[in-house]
C-alpha cells in the first residue's frame, strides 16, 4: 500500500461516512461493556438494519471517559445540530433512542456535553478514542491513520523520525519520565544487526486503566507508533506484553494486527520499501514487577520475572541480549500525533521539561471518575474539581494518590501545583503510569500505607534481601501501628528501613515501595502519632493481665 | 536460552488421549518449540485443563526440553498460574486502590463469612473458587467483581452474594 | 538466569582504566567489575550471593558501594570499572545498610547458629561478625519451614536458606542439571528441586554435591554432621571453570 492508496481507502470511507444522516456512536471499552453496553449496540444495530432509509450508521467505539456514567452512547448528525450524549443508556432505551434522530433528543437520558470534564480536556492520544470503531483499521485510516507512517518510510530517512521524537520533548509515560528520544537514538546508534521494539501494555498500578482504555479505543495507533519507533531504530520485530487481565484489549490487538498485516502496514516489506516489521502479543500472567523493564524481558524470555541489575541496560543489552527499545502504550501512542504535526507542535503544548499532554484514570471518592488527557502543567485542583466534579456526599477533599504504589499521596497544599514530572517528584509523589486517586476524610492515611505495603510485599519477586524482606517487614510494622498496637520504637525502625530498601533495592519496585509511606509520613504524621502507644514497656504485661 | 535450536524438534506422545494435548502441541509448534514459548504454552495448558497438574508440566518440559525445576518455578512465580483444580464457578474480587477506597474489604468478608473461602481459596464442595485481582481497570465502576466472566461493577455484598448464588443455582 | 559474566578470551582488545576506590588510585581491565578490580587491590567488600565462577546475579546487595555522580547505590558484583570513576566501598552510611540488610536475613528465617552444623563455617555468620551486626532491631518471622532428608547424602534445610541462589546457578551452570530452581515469589519464595518433590526422589540430580559445597549457610549441609561440623569445600569452582574455559 503506498500514500496514494492509502489516501483513496481515507476518502472512500469518509464519503461513506458522510453519506449517512446520523451517527451513533456506543461506547464498547470494558466499563460500559460491563454495565450493559453490548445489549445496547445490539439492539440499535437491530434497529438500523430494519430501518427503511439505512441513513443511520450504528457503531461500537472505544472509550468516552466519563465511566462512572456508562454505559455511554453519542449521536451526531451530518448537519450543523450539536452532538447528544446519553448516559446510563440500557438496552430497553435503545428504540427511544434510535427514534430521538428525528423525534428530537431523549431528555431523560441526556448527559451534558459542556461539563468541565468534556471541556477543559485536550486529546491527543485519546483523540480517536469514542470516535471512531476500533475493530475496523478503514476508520482509523479515515481518521488520518497511518499517514505518518506511510510517509515516513517512503518519503523520510530513519534519523528524521528520530530528530522529530528528540526535538518533541516526549517522556517516557510509564512513570520514569525518561526522554523517548534519548532512548531511541541509544537504540539506533546500536551497531548489532537484530534489535527489538517492545510494548510494555503490562499496566500494573492498582487503579490505572490508561494503557487498556487506549488499547481498547485505538489500537492501531499504538501499532502506528511501534512501526514508527521500529523504522526509527531499525528493528525489525516487535512485542506487546499485555496483561492476560485485559481480554478485550488483547482481542482488539489481535484483530488489529491482522488487519494491519493484511494491508501491508506490517509484515514484510512494509509500502514495498525494504523496511519489514513483525508484531506479536505476549501475555503477562499476573506480575506487577513485569512492568520493569528487566523483568519484562526475562518473562518474553519464558523466564521467571525477576529483575536484573542495570547495566547493561536494555537499550544496549535487552530481549536475547539484543538492542531492545522498551516504551510504554501511551509513549508510543503519541508518536504518530508527533509526525503528524511535527515535534515543535508537541512542544508547545504542556510544560518547558513536560511536553505533551498525560491521560490519567480519575477514580476513587470523586463525583466524575473515568479517563481525562489534559495538558502538563495544569493543576490538581483544576483536575480534582473542575475537571472531576469535586468530592461527593458533600465530604472534604483529604488526599490525592499519583503514581500508584510507587507514588505517595499529596495534601490539599499541594494542590495548586502544576502537574508534571518534576514538581510531583518533588511533592514526595511522582507521575507513574497515570492513576489518580482521590480520598476523602473517611481514609485513614496509615491504612493506605498499609495496603500499599501489603500489595508491594504481594508482588515483590523475591529476588533481592530488602525489597523480600523489607517489606514484609515494613507491612508487619505498618500493621501494628494500624491496629494501634505499635510503639514510637516501630515507627523509628520503619522509617530506617524505608531508607534502607529505597536505596538499596535492585529494581524500581524495591526502591520506590516506601514512597507512600514516606508521603504519607511527610504530610499526615499526625495519623500515625494518634495511633501510637505511648509506652512500650509496660504493654505486654497490660496485654497478659488483660489475657487473663 | 532456547534461542538458537540444533536439532529439529520432535512432538512427543500426549501423556494420554485427551484431545485437549493436540491444542497445546499447536501452540507449541508455531513457537518452534523453544524454551521461551514456555509461559505461552501454560497459559493454553490452563485455558484448556484448568489448572496445571504434574503431568501437565512434566509434559511442558519435555516438549520444550526444559528442566522440570525451571517449568515448576515460572509456574509458581506468576499469580494467574494455579497449580490445583478450580471451582466449578469463580468470583474474581477486583482489590484495586479504587475498589480498595470505595470498599472492597467488604465484598471480601461478605463472601467469606458466606462460603468461608478467603481469596485463592475453592470452597469445600468445589463449588466456588474465590479469588482476587490486583486491579480489573474498572476503577469508574468500584468496587468491581467478576462473576463466571461477567462484570458487575458498584457492588454491595448484598449484591455480590445474590449474584454469586445466581451462578451457582 | 543472569547473564554471564564477559569471558576474557572472546574480548581480544581490552582497554585498562584507571579509578579511584575508597581513595587509592587503581588500574584494572575495563571489563572487569568493581568487585574484581577491589579484591585485587586488597580492599574488602562483603559479598554474600556472589561466588567466582558462576554468573552474576546481584540479589543479595550487600556489595552495595556509593560510585562519585550516581544518585543510586551500584552492586560493586555487577558494575564494570570505568575510567576515571571514584567509589566508595565503606562509609557509614553503606556499614549501617548492610547491617540492615544481615538483620533482615537472620529475621526471615531461623539462623540460630548455635545449633547449626555449619556454625563456625558460615559465610552468614562470619559476614555478620565482620559487620559489625551484633543484634538484630526487626521481629523475627518465626514462619516454619520443612527439612528435607529424603537424598542419601546429602540434607536440606530450608529454615536457613537466604535464597542466594548459588545451588541453583552452580547445579545450572557448572554441572548443567538444573536440577535446583526457585519456586513462588516475594517472602515465600523457596528452593525446590524438580517439581518441588523431596530431593531423594529428584530424576535430574547426579548427586555431585556442588550445591552443598557452593551454599554459605547451614540450608545444604552433608548428612552425618554434628553441629560446628559442616565445612564446606568451594575452592573447586574457579578451576573447574578456567579448566573449562581453557577448553
Amino acid at each position: 500500500m503506498n500514500l496514494h492508496e492509502l489516501q483513496v481507502v481515507a476518502a472512500e470511507a469518509n464519503a461513506k461516512a458522510n453519506a449517512q444522516k446520523r451517527c451513533v456512536r456506543v461506547c464498547m471499552a470494558a466499563s460500559c461493556q460491563s454495565s450493559g453496553a453490548g445489549g445496547v449496540l445490539k439492539g440499535l444495530k437491530s434497529l438500523a438494519s430494519s430501518d427503511a432509509d439505512h441513513d443511520v450508521c450504528v457503531k461500537g467505539v472505544g472509550c468516552m471517559g466519563l465511566c462512572s456514567a456508562g454505559p455511554l452512547v453519542r449521536v451526531s448528525s451530518a448537519d450543523d445540530t450539536p452532538d447528544r450524549l446519553y448516559q446510563h443508556v440500557q438496552e430497553k432505551d435503545a428504540k427511544e433512542l434510535f427514534a430521538s434522530v428525528d423525534d428530537g433528543p431523549v431528555e431523560r437520558l441526556a448527559c451534558s456535553t459542556d461539563l468541565p470534564f468534556f471541556t477543559r480536556q485536550k486529546r491527543i492520544v485519546l483523540e480517536n478514542s469514542g470516535e471512531i470503531d476500533p475493530e475496523q483499521i478503514d476508520d482509523y485510516i479515515a481518521a488520518g491513520g497511518y499517514e505518518p507512517l506511510v510517509r515516513a518510510v517512503t518519503e523520510m530517512a530513519p534519523y528524521d523520525v528520530l530528530r522529530n521524537v528528540t526535538e518533541s520533548g516526549l517522556r517516557g509515560r510509564g512513570g520514569g519520565g525518561y526522554p523517548a528520544g534519548l532512548k531511541w537514538t541509544t537504540v539506533a546508534r546500536s551497531p548489532e544487526p537484530d534489535k527489538y521494539v517492545i510494548c510494555n501494555a503490562d499496566e500494573g498500578d492498582p487503579g490505572a486503566f490508561m494503557d487498556r482504555a487506549v488499547l481498547e479505543s485505538d489500537p492501531h495507533r499504538v501499532l502506528e507508533g511501534m512501526a514508527l519507533a521500529a523504522y526509527a531504530v531499525g528493528a525489525q520485530y516487535g512485542y506487546i506484553y499485555i496483561r492476560a487481565e485485559y481480554p478485550l484489549a488483547v482481542e482488539r490487538l489481535e484483530k488489529a494486527i491482522k488487519q494491519a498485516t493484511k494491508r501491508g502496514l506490517l509484515g514484510h516489506h512494509i509500502c514495498d520499501t525494504p523496511f519489514s516489521f513483525e508484531v506479536e502479543i505476549r501475555l503477562g500472567a499476573g506480575a506487577f514487577v513485569c512492568g520493569e523493564e528487566t523483568a519484562l524481558i526475562a518473562s518474553i524470555e519464558g523466564q521467571r520475572g525477576q529483575p536484573n541489575p542495570r547495566p547493561p541496560y536494555p537499550a544496549d543489552e535487552g530481549l536475547w541480549g539484543c538492542p531492545t527499545l522498551i516504551n510504554n502504550v501511551e509513549t508510543l501512542a503519541n508518536i504518530p500525533a508527533i509526525m503528524r504535526e511535527g515535534g515543535e507542535w508537541f512542544r508547545s503544548i504542556g510544560t518547558e521539561s513536560s511536553a505533551g499532554t498525560k491521560v490519567f484514570a480519575l477514580a476513587g471518592r470523586i463525583t466524575h471518575t473515568g479517563l481525562i488527557e489534559v495538558p502538563m502543567g495544569i493543576t490538581l485542583r483544576e483536575i480534582i474539581e473542575e475537571i472531576g466534579g469535586g468530592i461527593p456526599e458533600g465530604r472534604k477533599f483529604k488526599a490525592v494518590q499519583t503514581g500508584g504504589p510507587s507514588g505517595g499521596c499529596l495534601p490539599e497544599e499541594h494542590l495548586d501545583m502544576p502537574v508534571d514530572y518534576d514538581t510531583l517528584r518533588s511533592a514526595g509523589s511522582i507521575m507513574g503510569s497515570g492513576g489518580m486517586i482521590v480520598m476523602d476524610e473517611t481514609s485513614s492515611m496509615v491504612e493506605v500505607a498499609r495496603y500499599f505495603m501489603e500489595f508491594c510485599m504481594t508482588e515483590s519477586c523475591g529476588k533481592c534481601v530488602p525489597c523480600r524482606a523489607g517489606t514484609a517487614q515494613m507491612y508487619e510494622l505498618l500493621d501494628k501501628i494500624a491496629t494501634s498496637t505499635g510503639t514510637p520504637a516501630d515507627l523509628q525502625l520503619l522509617e530506617q528501613l524505608c531508607e534502607v530498601v529505597q536505596a538499596c533495592s535492585l529494581c524500581g519496585l524495591g526502591q520506590t515501595a516506601p514512597n507512600p509511606v514516606l508521603s504519607t509520613l511527610r504530610y499526615f504524621r499526625h495519623e500515625y502519632g494518634e495511633k501510637l502507644r505511648p509506652d512500650p514497656l509496660l504493654q505486654p504485661v497490660a496485654a497478659e493481665r488483660n489475657g487473663k | 536460552m532456547g534461542y538458537l535450536r540444533l536439532k529439529q524438534p520432535v512432538a512427543l506422545p500426549p501423556p494420554d488421549d485427551d484431545k485437549r494435548w493436540k491444542i497445546i502441541d499447536v501452540t507449541m509448534r508455531r513457537n518452534g518449540y523453544s524454551g521461551h514459548a514456555l509461559i505461552e504454552t501454560l497459559h493454553k495448558v490452563q485455558d484448556c485443563f484448568g489448572f496445571l497438574d504434574d503431568v501437565a508440566l512434566r509434559y511442558v518440559a519435555r516438549s520444550l526440553r526444559l528442566p522440570l525445576s525451571k517449568v515448576y518455578g515460572v509456574a509458581t512465580f506468576y499469580h494467574l498460574f494455579t497449580l490445583k483444580p478450580q471451582g466449578e464457578h469463580t468470583c474474581v474480587i477486583c482489590t484495586g486502590t479504587a475498589c480498595y477506597i470505595k470498599g472492597a474489604n467488604d465484598l471480601v468478608d461478605g463472601v467469606h463469612e458466606r462460603y468461608h473461602a478467603k481469596p485463592g481459596q475453592t470452597t469445600g464442595d468445589h463449588k466456588l473458587s474465590v479469588l482476587s485481582a490486583r486491579c480489573l481497570g474498572a476503577c469508574g465502576l468500584a468496587p468491581a467483581a467478576v462473576v463466571d466472566g461477567k462484570m458487575l461493577g458498584k457492588q454491595a455484598a448484598d449484591a455480590l452474594l445474590a449474584e454469586i448464588e445466581k451462578a451457582i443455582e | 538466569m543472569a547473564r554471564h559474566p564477559a569471558t576474557p578470551a572472546a574480548a581480544p582488545k581490552v582497554r585498562v582504566v584507571t579509578l579511584k576506590i575508597d581513595g587509592h588510585d587503581i588500574g584494572a581491565r575495563e571489563d572487569e567489575t568493581i568487585l574484581n578490580a577491589a579484591n585485587d587491590n586488597g580492599i574488602r567488600i562483603p559479598t554474600l550471593c556472589y561466588l567466582e565462577g558462576l554468573s552474576e546475579w546481584g540479589a543479595c546487595r550487600m556489595c552495595v558501594v556509593e560510585v562519585a555522580g550516581s544518585p543510586k547505590l551500584m552492586t560493586a558484583c555487577s558494575t564494570r570499572v570505568a575510567e576515571g570513576m571514584e567509589v566508595t566501598t565503606n562509609s557509614d552510611r553503606l556499614q549501617r545498610y548492610r547491617r540492615t540488610i544481615l538483620e533482615l536475613l537472620f529475621a526471615e528465617r531461623n539462623h540460630i547458629c548455635s545449633v547449626c552444623v555449619s556454625n563456625g563455617h558460615c559465610e552468614l555468620q562470619s559476614l555478620a561478625r565482620a559487620c559489625g551486626m551484633d543484634h538484630v532491631r526487626v521481629p523475627y518471622r518465626n514462619a516454619a519451614y520443612a527439612v528435607d532428608s529424603s537424598h542419601d547424602l546429602f540434607r536440606i534445610d530450608q529454615n536457613r536458606c537466604i535464597l542466594c541462589t548459588r545451588c541453583v546457578r552452580v547445579c545450572d551452570e557448572i554441572e548443567g542439571a538444573h536440577t535446583w530452581d526457585v519456586m513462588g515469589r516475594g517472602v515465600d519464595s523457596q528452593v525446590i528441586t524438580d517439581l518441588n518433590q523431596p530431593w531423594g526422589q529428584s530424576t535430574s540430580c547426579t548427586g555431585c554435591s556442588k550445591c552443598v559445597q557452593v551454599c554459605p549457610t547451614g540450608a545444604l549441609v552433608k548428612k552425618g554432621t554434628a553441629a560446628g561440623e559442616m565445612e564446606k569445600q568451594g575452592g573447586f569452582l574457579p578451576y573447574l571453570t578456567e579448566m573449562r574455559g581453557n577448553r
